[in-house]
C-alpha cells in the first residue's frame, strides 16, 4: 500500500512555484473535498479565466460549439468560415461514430468545409466568400442544413454571417442555413462554444417538426456524443426495453431528430455541462422535464434505467428494464471479478470534460479501483458541487458575453408532462445534478483546469497507476512512465457506455495498468548521468 | 531617405498639407514617394490631377499575385511617384489590416529599394490612430518622422495629444520621432498662441503655420496642388516654407503627451478666456 502526503501538503506543493497572485488564484481552484453532515462539499472556484503563461488543457469556444456538440451530426454540413487551419485540425478528431441509414444516406462527417479565408478576404471583408461557399455546398450535395461556425478572424472583421446565413436559407427555400458566432476568442474556455451551440439549435432547429416517432416511452438522449460508438450501445439498450429515442444530442443523430428533439416525454441528460442550457429550454418552452442520467458504468447504466422506468410508471417497462439489468448484469459481473484480481487497489486519475472526470469514476470504481484526484477543463461550479449551489454562481463579465436566450412557454405546444410533485411522488428527481464532488471521497483532492506543471506534480507525489486525460497531455504523461487513457477520444477503444461498454473498460484499463512497459521506462538523463538543467520562476 | 508619415484628426486637411508640401519639395528637385494610407484613396489626386489611381488593394485582389511595381505606382506633378494603398468600402473588413498588406507589398516590389533614389517617402494616414492597422506607418521603422497637422480647434488638439501617445509607445520601442506640429489654421482666436504653447508642452515645435487662403480651394477645384495651379500666389510660398523647414529640421522628439486636465488649462489659458 503506497502512502501519500495529506491532501492539504499536496495543494501548497502545487502551487509553491506559481507568483503568489498566481498560487492565490489556483487556491481557489484547487480544493481538498471534504463532505458535510448535510452533504455539501466546499466552493470551488470554476470556469474563470486560464492564466496567461500556464499550459492549460483547454480548448477554444469554436471547439466546444462546432467540434463537440455540431460534430456528431451527420447530416448538417458543417462550414467552417475562417483559415483553413481551423477547419482541418477539428476534422474527425473527436472519434463520434455516425451510422447512416443506407449507403445512399447523407454522412458530411468525413468531409472537412471551409470557406478558407485569406488576407484578401479580411481586408475586403469575407461575407462575398462565405455567400458562394454556402452555394457551393447546396449545390453539390443538396443538404438539409447548413451550419455556419464564425472563427477568431471572421469575429474581428464584423462579417455578418447570420445575415448571410438568413439570406441563403430564403434563397433555397429547402436547406436550413444557420449561424454559430462562435469565434474561439469567447469565453474562457470550450463551454461558451456549448452554450453557443445550444443557443443556435435551439432558434432554428428544435421545434421545427411536431410529429413525435410512433411509441409509448419517448424520450431524448441529451449530451451524449457517440465517442467510440457509444451511442449505439445506449440505442440498443433502449430498443431492448421498448423505449423510443426521439432524438440524440447528438451521437449517432440527423437534423430530423433535432426538429422533433421536443416531442418527447422526458429529457435525459448525460454530459450535463454541454448541454443543460437545451434541457431547460424545452422544459420551458414545451414542457418536457429533465433528469440526469449517466449510462458509464454498469451499476450506474441499471440505475439510471431504473430512474426512466419509474418516471414512466409502467410496470411492463419496468420489467422490461429488470430484465436487461438482470441478464447484462450477470457477464458484467463476471468479467469484473476477473479484473479486479489485477487491477483492486490501483489508483486513477481523471483531468477531462465537464462530466468525463466524473462518470468515469463509477468504472474504476466497479473493477476496485480508486480515484485520488479529479477536475474538469471547462466545468462550472454546478458540475462540481451540485445543481444547489446555482443561485450562489456570480456571473462574470466573460458569462454574460455569452447570449442568454429569454424562452416562455410556448401558447400552443406547451404540454407539462408531469409536474415536480408529481415527479418526486414517483421516487424520481427533477432537474438535478448533484455534482462530482458529493461523490468522491473526503480528502480526494479536485483540481479545476489544471495545469501541465500541476500534473506533472501529480504524478510525480501519487505516481498513480493510470491518469485519464487528452491528446495534449498523453505523451507528458505517458514520458513520466505512467499510462495515459484518453477520455476525449478514447484512443482507438471504445465503447465504454452500457454495460457492454463497461466490459470494454474493464479490459482495457487492465491491459494497460499491468502493462510491464511502464515499469522498463527510464529517461535517458537518469540512465546516462547526464547534467540536468534547472531553472526558478520568476517570484513576484 | 527620409520617411515621413503625416497623422491628424479627421478632415484637419492632412492630404491636402502633404500634397501641397510634397509638390514644393519636389520643386526643389527632391524625389518624393507619397502614400496613401486611407480606404477613401484620395491621397494623390492633386498631385495626380485626380482620382486616377488604382490601389494596392485592388490590384492585389484582381490581379492576384503576380503585380509589377509600375501597375501600383503612377507619376505625378513635378517627377513625385504616387501610391494609394486603398481599402475596403466603409462597414466591411479591415482597413488596418489591407495598410499592413500594402506597406508589405511595396516593400516586396522594391518600392522602396535604393536604385529608387528617393529623397523622401510620405505617408497619409487616415484620421486618428484607430487600430494596429493605422499605426503601421510608425511601426517597425516605416517611417522616422512624424507630423502631426493641427488647428486651433481643441478637437484638433486632442486628437494630436493622442497620435503622441501612440508614438511615445513605438518612439520607445523602435526609431520613430515627432518631427513637430504644422498648423493649418481655422482662423480660430489666439491660433497661433495656442498652437505654440501645445508644441511647447508637447517638448516639439510648430514647424510651420499655414495661414487659411481661399486659393487653396481653388487649386483644388481644379485637382491641382498650389503650386502647380499658380505658383506665384503667398498661399503657394507658405507651402515652400513649410517644405524648407521639414528639408532642414533636425529637432526630431519623443513627445511628452498631455493629461485632459492640462489640456483644458491650455485652452482657457489662451482659447477662451482672453
Amino acid at each position: 500500500m503506497k502512502t501519500y502526503p495529506t491532501t492539504e501538503a499536496v495543494r501548497d506543493e502545487l502551487v509553491k512555484s506559481y507568483p503568489a497572485k498566481v498560487a492565490k488564484k489556483r487556491l481557489g481552484q484547487i480544493v481538498v473535498n471534504k463532505k458535510d453532515e448535510a452533504g455539501l462539499v466546499p466552493e470551488i472556484k470554476a470556469n474563470s479565466r486560464s492564466i496567461p503563461g500556464i499550459i492549460s488543457q483547454r480548448g477554444c469556444c469554436y471547439a466546444g460549439c462546432k467540434g463537440v456538440v455540431l460534430g456528431p451530426t451527420r447530416d448538417i454540413i458543417n462550414l467552417v468560415h475562417g483559415p483553413i487551419g481551423c477547419s482541418f485540425y477539428a476534422w474527425l478528431t473527436r472519434r463520434n461514430q455516425t451510422r447512416p441509414e443506407g449507403s445512399e444516406s447523407e454522412n458530411y462527417m468525413t468531409y472537412c468545409f471551409s470557406t478558407d479565408i485569406k488576407d484578401e478576404n479580411i481586408v475586403f471583408g469575407g461575407e462575398k466568400k462565405l455567400r458562394k461557399a454556402i452555394q457551393e455546398a447546396y449545390d453539390l450535395f443538396h443538404p438539409k442544413a447548413i451550419g455556419v461556425f464564425a472563427t477568431c478572424p471572421v469575429g474581428l472583421i464584423g462579417d455578418d454571417i447570420h445575415t448571410v446565413a438568413r439570406e441563403m436559407k430564403e434563397k433555397f427555400g429547402d436547406c436550413n442555413v444557420f449561424g454559430f458566432s462562435c469565434e474561439g476568442y469567447k469565453g474562457v474556455s470550450q463551454s461558451a462554444g456549448h452554450h453557443i451551440a445550444n443557443n443556435q439549435l435551439f432558434k432554428h432547429v428544435i421545434g421545427l417538426n411536431d410529429q413525435p416517432p410512433e411509441g409509448k416511452f419517448k424520450v431524448t438522449l441529451l449530451g451524449e456524443y457517440n465517442i467510440g460508438g457509444d451511442s449505439f450501445i445506449l440505442e440498443e439498450i433502449f430498443e431492448k426495453c421498448g423505449m423510443t429515442l426521439v432524438a440524440t444530442l447528438s451521437g449517432n443523430s440527423t437534423i430530423a431528430q433535432f426538429e422533433r428533439a421536443h416531442t418527447a416525454d422526458l429529457n435525459c441528460v448525460m454530459c450535463h455541462r454541454s448541454i443543460n442550457y437545451i434541457a431547460d429550454m424545452i422544459e420551458k418552452k414545451y414542457g418536457v422535464p429533465w433528469f440526469k442520467v449517466n449510462f458509464i458504468g454498469a451499476k450506474a447504466t441499471a440505475k439510471s434505467l431504473r430512474k426512466i422506468a419509474d418516471y414512466f410508471e409502467d410496470a411492463g417497462l419496468k420489467e422490461k428494464v429488470e430484465k436487461l439489468i438482470a441478464e447484462e448484469m450477470a457477464e458484467v459481473e463476471k468479467v469484473a471479478a476477473d479484473v479486479r484480481t489485477r487491477c483492486e487497489g490501483k489508483t486513477a486519475m481523471l483531468f477531462v470534460g465537464g462530466s468525463r472526470a466524473h462518470h468515469y469514476q463509477e468504472l474504476f470504481a466497479e473493477i476496485g479501483m480508486k480515484t485520488l484526484a479529479a477536475g474538469y477543463e471547462f466545468a462550472h461550479r454546478d458540475d462540481y458541487e451540485g445543481r444547489n449551489v446555482l443561485p450562489k454562481i456570480k456571473v462574470d463579465a466573460d458569462s454574460r458575453n455569452i447570449e442568454e436566450l429569454d424562452v416562455k412557454a410556448d401558447p400552443v405546444k406547451f404540454r407539462q408532462r408531469a409536474t415536480p410533485e408529481e415527479m418526486t411522488s414517483r421516487g424520481v428527481p427533477h432537474r438535478d445534478y448533484d455534482g462530482m464532488m458529493p461523490e468522491m471521497e473526503n480528502n480526494a483532492l479536485v483540481v479545476d483546469d489544471i495545469s501541465e506543471h500541476e500534473t506533472e506534480e501529480l504524478l510525480r507525489i501519487y505516481k498513480p497507476d493510470i491518469f485519464c486525460a487528452g491528446i495534449k497531455e498523453k505523451y507528458g504523461i505517458q514520458k513520466n512512465g505512467i499510462p495515459c487513457k484518453q477520455l476525449h477520444n478514447y484512443d482507438y477503444g471504445g465503447p465504454y457506455a452500457g454495460f457492454k461498454g463497461a466490459i470494454n473498460f474493464y479490459l482495457e484499463i487492465d491491459r494497460m495498468v499491468n502493462a510491464s512497459v511502464w515499469k522498463m521506462i527510464s529517461p535517458p538523463w537518469r540512465k546516462n548521468d547526464m547534467p540536468e538543467l534547472e531553472a526558478d520562476y520568476v517570484k513576484t | 531617405m527620409r520617411k515621413v508619415a503625416i497623422y491628424g484628426k479627421g478632415g484637419i486637411g492632412k492630404s491636402t498639407t502633404t500634397q501641397n508640401t510634397v509638390a514644393a519639395l519636389a520643386e526643389m528637385g527632391k524625389k518624393v514617394m507619397v502614400v496613401g494610407c486611407d480606404p477613401k484613396a484620395d491621397s494623390t489626386r492633386l498631385l495626380l490631377g485626380g482620382l486616377a489611381q488604382r490601389t494596392v488593394l485592388d490590384t492585389l485582389r484582381d490581379d492576384g499575385e503576380d503585380i509589377e511595381l509600375e501597375e501600383i505606382r503612377r507619376g505625378g506633378f513635378c517627377h513625385t511617384l504616387c501610391v494609394e494603398s486603398g481599402g475596403p468600402e466603409p462597414g466591411v473588413g479591415c482597413a488596418g489590416r489591407g495598410i499592413i498588406t500594402s506597406i508589405n507589398m511595396l516593400e516586396q516590389l522594391g518600392a522602396y529599394a535604393e536604385d529608387e533614389k528617393l529623397d523622401y517617402v510620405f505617408y497619409d494616414v487616415l484620421g486618428d490612430v484607430v487600430c494596429g492597422g493605422f499605426a503601421m506607418p510608425i511601426r517597425d521603422g516605416k517611417a522616422d518622422e512624424i507630423y502631426i497637422v493641427v488647428s486651433g480647434e481643441m478637437m484638433a488638439m486632442y486628437a494630436a495629444n493622442n497620435i503622441c501617445k501612440g508614438i511615445v509607445k513605438f518612439a520607445e520601442a523602435g526609431t520613430v520621432r515627432l518631427g513637430g506640429l504644422i498648423c493649418n489654421s481655422r482662423k480660430v482666436d489666439n491660433e497661433l498662441e495656442l498652437v505654440l504653447a501645445l508644441a511647447d508642452k508637447l517638448g516639439t515645435q510648430l514647424i510651420h503655420f499655414v495661414p487659411r487662403d481661399n486659393d487653396v480651394q481653388r487649386a483644388e477645384i481644379n485637382r491641382k496642388t498650389v503650386i502647380e495651379w499658380n505658383g506665384a500666389v503667398p498661399q503657394a510660398e507658405e507651402y515652400r516654407k513649410l517644405a524648407r523647414a521639414i528639408d532642414s529640421n533636425k529637432k526630431l522628439v519623443i513627445p511628452k503627451p498631455l493629461k485632459m486636465e492640462e489640456l483644458e488649462k491650455l485652452l482657457l489659458e489662451y482659447g477662451f478666456l482672453n
